[in-house]
């Protein structure tokens, strides 16, 4: 019996057969798709920074503005990747309670998730979070805040060069602003399946 | 002669409904023109570029398809192939039982779309849940999705609302906020429950074996997190030649979509998840589907594998606007969906050839289309082959044009028949028992008959210009 495998390609091989010559890959440069915007950027973080509040992101440069935005929000009980609690502890008040471990069975306690970026893109305002930078997939998605931690020299200025460093990994994911949808009516709302609030805090 | 099937079920459709659809498409369709050509100095050219290189995929898939097979399988992707939407059914549930897995949640892709993948689950036992809320709600309310990119651009929130409380997801509300956090809550659960993730792929690529899903809700993200086995169905001419090429069709993809620069969620997945990450699937299955693309490529109408399903040429199309997506009677509406449907349904192109025709060639299709798919010139093509194979619904609403064509064909007689024309001025046409006639004067009065008066302006014309000293090229 002919596998399925076998009857597709030997169709695909006939379908092409006649061609009396085949498409040629085209050459092209990346500069032709990097945006206006972004073009001349001096400083990856202010763009990024501008970028993000388009796409309706919140960027936070220092953990105090992190814990007011939470205060203020009476978001009190939320994850934080264990690798970086230590660096957060001390400026968490009590009444925020944070657990480093994460419980499935629980996902809707959780207000806040606080884990590592791998990157992020300024011309578009997004983060990005990688497999080996996220201690769990859940923790960056179910919370209704995500705070997604970076560092300066973490920030590509387009996608090309983000798409060029994309690292091995199984699972890259860039996130430009809360989760949304337009399908009632075109009319836009935040928060679906992840993040009602995307935060990005540069440390 | 009837008219088309399409023009009958656009009036036949309910105002608000043909409302909605019109409004939505054509905002859909000027955020995109606003979006692209302000962060792109030469939007048109990527759009050329974008179409030359899924050209070049569609031409070689002989060598990019085993590429892609070896690549995934060294990522630790189990393969597998489907020539049929039926082989790709039992895929799913042959992994699925293997598995003992009873509960799936599915993220949208058109491929299960066309192979009636949820349907087919639940006659064999299986729960599946599809978790885009435009999706869900298709599904709750046992419709059919009628936009590529907005499932239920023909819905309104009314109608939403009672489904939802019909489904015992709360008292009626119609607020969209209220309706989507229903969904967030009620979904959370069949995530968390759920044996397998499904999704489709928007990219696969070659060099790599990465496969790339866009979303904005965060469900196929949410499907990859909670679950332990992905399935990935994915149309064989999904692939691109490289990882960079990816920098070039997804800034055109969203854009063209939605008018957004990137969707919310980009996706690059290359297999199972990592053994430190504690969510997430150990496993992880391809499934490449022909189902008819193949086909396709043998036709001369392969430029249409190009599509990456955007959905810009619905909004823009005057046709899609007032038919709205469930004329077109199959998975694919719009001007992509008359080119792809009649091709794709195989030995069934006659019950669909009457699709090409649903288009008055403006062209417009074209000029938006990221990968500059000629679905104009396409059509064309489809209308012929309709034609030649004597397909019925390709002659809906035509009148018969063998008297014409013998007229056009004999100079004599055709300029006699010009300035014989002249009759047509004193006779009451809109009485003329001639359907297609009588149907085009409905919405408009027919012009003058001036048969013969171009030739003979153009005949003194050329007297004139001689006259003056200056040549003019004669036109025979």
């Amino acid at each position: 019996m002919t596998s399925d495998r076998d009857t597709i390609l030997s169709r695909v091989r006939g379908a092409l057969a006649p061609l009396p010559q085949r498409a040629a890959m085209p050459d092209w440069t990346a500069d032709l798709v990097i945006m206006r915007q972004a073009r001349g950027t001096v400083d990856a973080w202010t763009l990024f920074a501008e970028r993000m509040r388009g796409v309706n992101g919140t960027p936070l440069t220092s953990v105090a503005d992190l814990v007011a935005l939470l205060e203020k929000n009476s978001w009190r009980h939320g994850y934080c990747d264990p690798v970086l609690w230590p660096k957060f502890a001390a400026a968490f008040p009590a009444s925020i309670k944070v657990e480093t471990e994460f419980d499935r069975a629980r996902v809707d306690d959780y207000q806040f998730g606080i884990t590592r970026a791998a990157g992020a893109i300024a011309e578009t305002g997004t983060i990005i979070l990688s497999e080996a930078t996220t201690s769990r997939r859940l923790a960056a998605l179910t919370p209704w805040v995500h705070i997604a931690v970076l560092t300066r020299e973490q920030i590509f200025v387009d996608v090309p060069q983000a798409v060029a460093a994309l690292p091995q990994d199984a699972n890259v994911i860039w996130c430009t602003g809360p989760s949304k949808t337009a399908d009632v009516e075109g009319i836009l709302i935040e928060g679906v399946h992840g993040p009602g609030i995307q935060v990005a805090l540069l440390m | 002669m009837a008219t088309q099937q399409i023009d009958q079920f656009a009036k036949h459709l309910a105002a608000d409904t043909q409302a909605a659809v019109y409004d939505g498409s054509k905002k859909g369709h000027e955020k995109r023109t606003q979006v692209l050509f302000d962060h792109f100095p030469d939007a048109n050219h990527l759009r050329h570029l974008a179409g030359e290189i899924k050209q070049h995929v569609v031409e070689n898939l002989d060598t990019y398809l085993p590429q892609v097979e070896a690549k995934l399988i060294a990522n630790g992707v189990k393969v597998h192939w489907a020539a049929t939407a039926e082989a790709a059914n039992e895929a799913v549930l042959s992994i699925m039982r293997a598995r003992g897995a009873t509960k799936m949640v599915k993220a949208k892709t058109m491929v299960s779309e066309e192979t009636e993948l949820g349907h087919f689950l639940e006659k064999n036992g299986i729960e599946c849940v599809e978790t885009d809320l435009g999706e869900f709600i298709v599904q709750i309310d046992h419709d059919h999705p009628s936009h590529i990119v907005k499932p239920i651009i023909h819905k309104n929130r009314r109608e939403i609302a009672k489904s939802f409380e019909r489904e015992g997801l709360g008292a009626y509300n119609d607020d969209p906020e209220t309706i989507t956090r229903r969904a967030r809550q009620h979904l959370r659960g069949k995530y968390l429950a759920a044996d397998v993730g499904l999704t489709g792929a928007n990219f696969i690529s070659a060099e790599s074996g990465r496969l790339v899903l866009v979303t904005n809700e965060g469900n196929s993200r949410f499907c990859l997190a909670a679950t332990k086995c992905h399935i990935a169905m994915v149309g064989i001419e999904k692939l691109l030649p490289h990882d960079r090429d990816l920098g070039l069709f997804l800034n055109l993809l969203a854009r063209s979509a939605t008018g957004q620069q990137l969707t919310v969620y980009t996706e690059f997945i290359t297999g199972p998840k990592a053994p430190t990450q504690p969510d997430g699937p150990e496993e992880m299955h391809v499934i490449l589907v022909d189902n008819g693309r193949t086909n396709v490529l043998e036709s001369d109408c392969r430029e249409i594998l190009r599509c990456i399903r955007c959905g810009a040429c619905l909004n823009v199309c005057p046709v899609y606007r007032q038919a709205s997506g469930h004329a077109y009677r199959s998975v694919y509406p719009g001007p992509v969906g008359a080119v792809l449907s009649p091709l794709l349904a195989g030995d069934k192109f006659p019950e669909l050839a009457d699709l090409p025709k649903a288009s008055s060639l403006c062209g417009a299709c074209n000029e938006v289309c990221p990968v500059n798919i000629p679905i104009p010139d396409l059509l064309l093509r489809l209308r012929e082959k309709g034609k030649r194979e004597g397909a019925k619904a390709a002659a809906a609403g035509t009148p018969p044009m063998g008297a014409w064509a013998l007229l056009a064909s004999q100079p004599t007689a055709w300029k006699a028949a010009l300035f014989g024309g002249k009759v047509i001025n004193y006779l009451p046409t809109k009485l003329l028992p001639i359907p297609a006639l009588r149907a085009w004067e409905e919405k408009r009065t027919l012009p003058e008959w001036r048969g013969g008066d171009f030739r003979k302006w153009l005949k003194d014309r050329r007297v004139g210009a001689v006259a003056l000293n200056r040549p003019l090229k004669d036109p025979s």
